[in-house]
């Protein structure tokens, strides 16, 4: 019995130490919820802004979107907010805390929680959402956009084809997601059409984040035999510049990483979406869309980085080819098909 | 298949498998110090990626990779401080302390690493740990090039093993460090600290976690991401399991792991076999499983595993 009265007391001691320690870490997490999400509460009149991602901001994808809004911020005089890593089971109620705190355009990133956002939007039909989703919009206030930059891969593609000496040229991607999948054919359709000896090797990681991991899996294509690679994810321009091969980089324009490996990549730019749907709402007149097409080459919501060093390094034959058929695309004359099925390697 | 063959009998495949190894091999030796003191230490997914987040910054900052490592160190032997205060004197639960300690070492991470280096596009980087061929050793035809052309820490990882192995057998406090572990109330009543070698093993787990991570964004990497671990702290934990809490054995089960995980990536890449890539993905999970469920069958953990010691109470 005496132990059992120990035992007891200790117990009591054990879970008020507990109570101290959970008090902390609370302080704690507010303190982390205010540093990122705090913004001033001031200026009736501006339109407030608030983007939830479901990854940290340097997700390459959450990226192109955070770097237009911060543009919009400073240029279309809009309040801007935001709180990344909110993970799906969070996801609606920071929807709903920003829809009751007078926000009156919500951005987001819908794929992990796409129920959940549409369910939450349907709650507060006087606020604009604009999410990053794979399939429709929905009236009458959520609106849908992607990265419909498949154009500007078929392009890297093109220059990958004529590049390669050894007419391999890989992928190293996330999953075989439609955003993912649409891009890396794309890229081995522009490779295929200019050198019909290419053979396309796709590697996936199982992730988005996990660059280690993309670095191996770039090397072990570089023995199969690459020699131009299409990193849509961190860490493959590492080993290509580690291994001497030549990389097309992904979203944003990341030839400072190894300025001699990459050549150009596609890059997505997030501003003419976030421009028509800031002058929407301004104007009253937002309705639920397809923003789609704003990410096309046409509207300049997607382009080819520019070549930096390569400059002068690429043959001028290649770079004519490339200069002709973006043309071509912005006149409306060329169609790069949307080929979303699984990429598989040959 | 001819195309895999030459693959995987080329010397970059064994290469590979080692550096993907060494940072199993690190955390799962810290793991099972702790373990075979009688501490489960769940913080380890958050002691790795918290310690590849300092041990990155500093070498950012100083310029030093080695002091970048040292950081690393000192961050694991911090956390695993607290992972003992927690389980050790407060005798708490080690499951809910080991999450708690991982949630708040993951967190710690994110949130230092945006007051210091805000919100880059591009992470920032950092000239990362070359390999370094060995004289003589590197040139043995086959052997060299797989084994002594690689990076400083993964011939620590290697010596490591035999080291742990030794420590643990034959020196004196890896008996105490075993006893605690088995039957704490006779290592007690011998005159041993249960309390302090628990600590000291706790503190011994998180810097060798601290090297893993080190090694992750320092060396395999040349920068910090928080996708950085992805996991791998959890995969050690089994791989404590699959090597019977044996130094040895669990070393050849990172080995193992990282063998499958080697050939998974090169059956990706040469479109020999056309299934789902997600079959590629899981082949070192899944195997991992098959191979614990057949080697562990007789596996025996600690006897005082998950039970805190507290004298003069049984």
């Amino acid at each position: 019995m005496v132990s059992h009265k120990t035992k007891g007391s200790h117990i009591a001691s054990a879970i008020a130490r507990v109570a101290k320690v959970s008090a902390l870490a609370g302080i704690f997490a507010l303190a982390i919820f205010a540093a990122v999400s705090a913004g001033p509460a001031s200026a009736a009149e501006k339109l407030k802004v608030a983007a939830v991602f479901e990854t940290p901001i340097e997700e390459p994808w959450v990226n192109q979107i955070h770097v237009a809004l911060l543009k919009a911020k400073a240029e279309l005089g809009i309040e801007y907010v935001w709180s990344e890593s909110v993970k799906s089971a969070d996801f609606g109620r920071v929807m709903r805390d920003y829809a009751e705190g007078g926000y009156g355009l919500i951005v987001g990133d819908a794929f992990g929680a796409e129920r959940i956002a549409r369910r939450v939007a349907k709650d507060y039909p006087k606020v604009a959402f604009v999410f990053g989703s794979g399939i429709g919009p929905a009236e009458p206030n959520f609106a849908v956009f992607d990265n419909w930059i498949h154009e500007p891969a078929y392009l890297s593609g093109m220059i990958a084809g004529k590049m390669t000496k050894k007419n391999v040229v890989g992928v190293v991607a996330a999953m075989a997601i439609p955003e993912v999948s649409r891009l890396s054919n794309a890229f081995c359709a522009g490779a295929k059409e200019v050198n019909d000896k290419v053979k396309c090797k796709f590697s996936f990681i199982g992730s988005f984040f996990d660059p280690p991991k993309a670095k191996e899996a770039a090397l072990a294509q570089i023995e199969a035999g690459v020699d131009v690679i299409y990193a849509e994810r961190f860490g493959v321009v590492e080993a290509a510049a580690e291994k001497g091969v030549l990389a097309i980089s992904n979203m944003s324009d990341q030839s400072s990483l190894a300025p001699d490996t990459v050549i150009t990549g596609p890059v997505w730019d997030m501003w003419p979406t976030i421009k028509y749907a800031v002058a929407m709402v301004q104007s009253g007149v937002f309705t639920a869309q397809d923003l789609g097409g704003f990410s096309y080459m046409g509207k300049g919501g997607s382009y080819l980085a520019p070549y930096h060093a390569w400059d002068s390094k690429l043959p001028a034959d290649v770079k004519k080819m490339v200069a002709d058929r973006t043309q071509e695309i912005l006149d409306g004359t060329f169609r790069v098909d949307v080929d979303e099925s699984t990429p598989q390697s040959e | 298949m001819d195309e895999i063959l030459a693959q995987v009998f080329q010397i970059g495949f064994f290469a590979a498998m080692i550096r993907i190894a060494t940072p199993l091999i690190f955390a799962t030796l810290g793991e099972l110090f702790a373990e075979r003191a009688g501490v489960l230490n769940l913080g380890i997914e958050g002691i790795m990626l918290l310690s590849a987040m300092l041990g990155f910054s500093a070498a950012y900052f100083s310029g030093s990779l080695w002091l970048g490592v040292l950081v690393a160190i000192a961050a694991g032997v911090l956390a695993g401080l607290l992972m003992a205060g927690l389980t050790v004197t407060l005798g708490l639960s080690q499951h809910v302390s080991g999450i708690g300690v991982t949630m708040l070492c993951s967190g710690l991470a994110f949130f230092l690493y945006r007051l210091i280096f805000g919100q880059p596009s591009t992470p920032p980087n950092i000239r990362a740990f070359e390999t370094v061929a060995l004289p003589w050793l590197s040139s043995i035809p086959g052997l060299g090039p797989v084994l002594f052309d690689q990076h400083a820490l993964v011939y620590a990882a290697l010596i490591l093993v035999p080291v742990a192995a030794f420590v643990l057998r034959r020196t004196p406090w890896g008996l105490a460090l075993r006893t605690v572990g088995e039957n704490p109330h006779a290592a007690d009543s011998a005159g041993v600290s249960v309390a302090a070698t628990r600590y000291q093993a706790l503190m011994l787990s998180g810097a060798l976690m601290g090297v893993a991570g080190a090694f992750l964004s320092m060396a395999q990497f040349n920068a910090f991401t928080f996708g950085v671990i992805s996991g791998r702290g959890w995969v050690c934990i089994a791989l404590v399991v699959f090597g019977q809490w044996n130094p040895w054995r669990s070393a050849a089960g990172a080995l193992l792991f990282a063998l499958i995980d080697t050939l998974q990536l090169r059956l990706q890449a040469s479109g020999v076999v056309n299934v789902p890539y997600q079959v590629f993905l899981m082949m070192p999970f899944v195997l991992t499983i098959v191979g614990m469920a057949l080697v562990s069958r007789n596996a025996r953990a600690p006897a005082a595993l998950l039970m805190p010691y507290r004298k003069e109470e049984r």
